[in-house]
């Protein structure tokens, strides 16, 4: 039975990973990448770690395909299609990184994987003990500067996403103010009315 | 361990997720489909830090740990991520990478 459900699992993962990085819609991209992320949380409940499948769900399917979906959104439209690079930049990717899958494959099926069996459940009671135990071995260190690097992260990206600059109107760009006028009409002392005419000149250029 | 499967069978998973992951960062040109990318590659390693945990030594719990780091870890880096690519967008009203040219602060 729990094989049937791997296997599934496994099938459904590794198809929407494909179609996620393969799709030209971008937001259609995101939902696929979400199904991926259910399935890991479907792998974690097998393998009874209820509190990481609990944390894939809430963080990853929750805030981070949020976070990528209002980006989406916000920066795309919905119905322009992803370029794709050429063919054999494609191909050779794909080739390269099946070469990289077969070393990987031979040497995880060549190891001798020392397996215990075992059937501990393990309760978030032991997983909140570890992380903030003082003792050799505990993580309370790691616990409290993740902690910063979090609040240092969440002020980063204020101020990050707050500082961009508008881009310049083109109004704004064309319309000369007086500073602007070429600087040897202002220094250089030329007869008057060929100033004139040039300013007006180039004044009536740039209503056009 | 999961009855009736072997740890093998998990690893090869991943490494196919993992380099799902690889084939994206490499040939997509738009920075949000990098970050998606970016996500799988984490996530394949998450499990492979659990799995192997889980089926080697059942009775610590570092693997488990590393993966809540991990997570948060990639939360924070999401959050910034999306934040430059806003900050882009603002100045150069793009998100592909051939038109990045301009990273400054």
């Amino acid at each position: 039975m729990e094989k049937f459900i791997f296997y599934g699992l496994a099938l459904t993962m590794i198809g929407f990973a494909i179609a996620s990085v393969t799709s030209r819609k971008m937001l259609r991209s995101v939902v696929y990448l979400l199904f991926v992320l259910i399935g890991i949380a479907g792998v974690y409940f097998m393998a009874d770690y209820n509190f990481l499948a609990a944390i894939q769900l809430t963080v990853y399917a929750g805030g981070i395909i949020v976070l990528i979906i209002f980006s989406v959104l916000l920066v795309h439209h919905i119905d322009m299609e992803m370029e794709v690079p050429n063919k054999t930049k494609r191909i050779l990717t794909a080739l390269t990184c099946l070469a990289g899958l077969g070393v990987f494959a031979s040497t995880i099926i060549a190891h001798p994987f020392k397996v215990v069996p075992n059937t501990i459940t393990t309760t978030t009671g032991d997983i909140g003990m570890k992380l903030l135990s003082y003792d050799a071995g505990g993580f309370i260190l790691p616990f409290e500067v993740i902690s910063v690097l979090l609040l240092a992260a969440m002020i980063g990206a204020i101020t990050i996403a707050r500082s961009g600059k508008a881009p310049l109107d083109e109004t704004e760009i064309f319309t000369p103010s007086p500073e602007q006028l070429p600087r040897e009409l202002l220094e250089e002392p030329l007869e008057k009315e060929i100033a004139v005419s040039y300013k007006e000149s180039t004044l009536l250029e740039t209503i056009h | 361990m999961i009855p009736g499967i072997s740890i093998t069978e998990i690893l090869l998973v991943t490494s196919i997720l993992f380099f799902i992951g690889v084939y994206g960062f490499l040939t997509r040109t738009n920075l949000i489909s990098i970050l998606i990318s970016v996500e799988l590659i984490l996530n394949a390693s998450v499990i492979n830090f659990v799995v192997i945990n889980k089926y080697l030594f059942p009775d610590i719990l570092q693997g488990v740990v590393y993966s809540i780091f991990i997570i948060a870890v990639a939360a924070a880096e999401t959050a910034l991520a999306v934040a430059i690519i806003f900050n882009l967008y603002k100045q150069i009203s793009s998100v592909e990478v051939t038109e990045t040219e301009t990273l400054k602060f």
